[in-house]
């Protein structure tokens, strides 16, 4: 039921071509990551809706397959 | 409103409640880590909050991740308005966003 952490990051920059995605496997054990994901097209965006644009490119895995990803996300400097 | 038949219990209990979060477990028992952290944000802002476990319920379990849009539990609401999950609610606390926004809603204290 895991993913691969390069296959979040993939499925991101597929819906976000500009994001600089970090991935981190909280407890090695490929189910539990952390994602940082910064991208121009959160600007002017509230928090809810920019995790949404993230979840959107999940396409329907986060809640599923995709138990625990801790979400933080950012406009570039 | 057919795909959704939780809708309206859900409507009634994010308007009948200043604050509540929908999560696994209870308060004092809940049943992941995430809703354990939502808790532990609430308690820490000592405000008065209401809790849905939703492992008791699946027909809300579902209804309330197309209600808000939002893929997952835990989710909190003030005043009706949905909030976020716990990532959002750990990163609005750690601002003093969610302390302001209690404060805005005139949400008692617990």
């Amino acid at each position: 039921m895991a993913m691969a952490a390069a296959d979040i990051e993939a499925m991101i920059r597929t819906a976000l071509p500009d994001a600089e995605v970090e991935i981190t496997d909280l407890a090695g054990d490929g189910d539990h990551y952390a994602a940082h994901v910064v991208s121009a097209s959160f600007a002017g965006k509230s928090r809810v809706a920019q995790h949404q644009i993230v979840y959107r490119a999940l396409g329907g895995r986060m809640g599923g397959e995709l138990h625990a990803l801790q979400l933080t996300t950012a406009v570039p400097n | 409103m057919s795909e959704n038949p939780a809708s309206g219990r859900i409507a009634e209990i994010v308007n009948g409640n200043d604050v509540v979060l929908f999560m696994k477990g209870t308060p004092l028992f809940p049943q992941c880590g995430f809703s354990s952290r939502a808790i532990a944000v609430l308690d820490h802002l000592n405000v008065e909050y209401a809790s849905v476990d939703v492992l008791q319920d699946m027909e809300i379990r579902q209804g309330i991740k197309s209600y808000s849009d939002w893929p997952t539990i835990p989710q909190l609401y003030v005043k009706g308005e949905f909030v976020g999950g716990s990532d959002i609610m750990m990163e609005m606390f750690e601002a003093g966003e969610l302390q302001q926004l209690m404060t805005e809603a005139s949400v008692k204290s617990a």
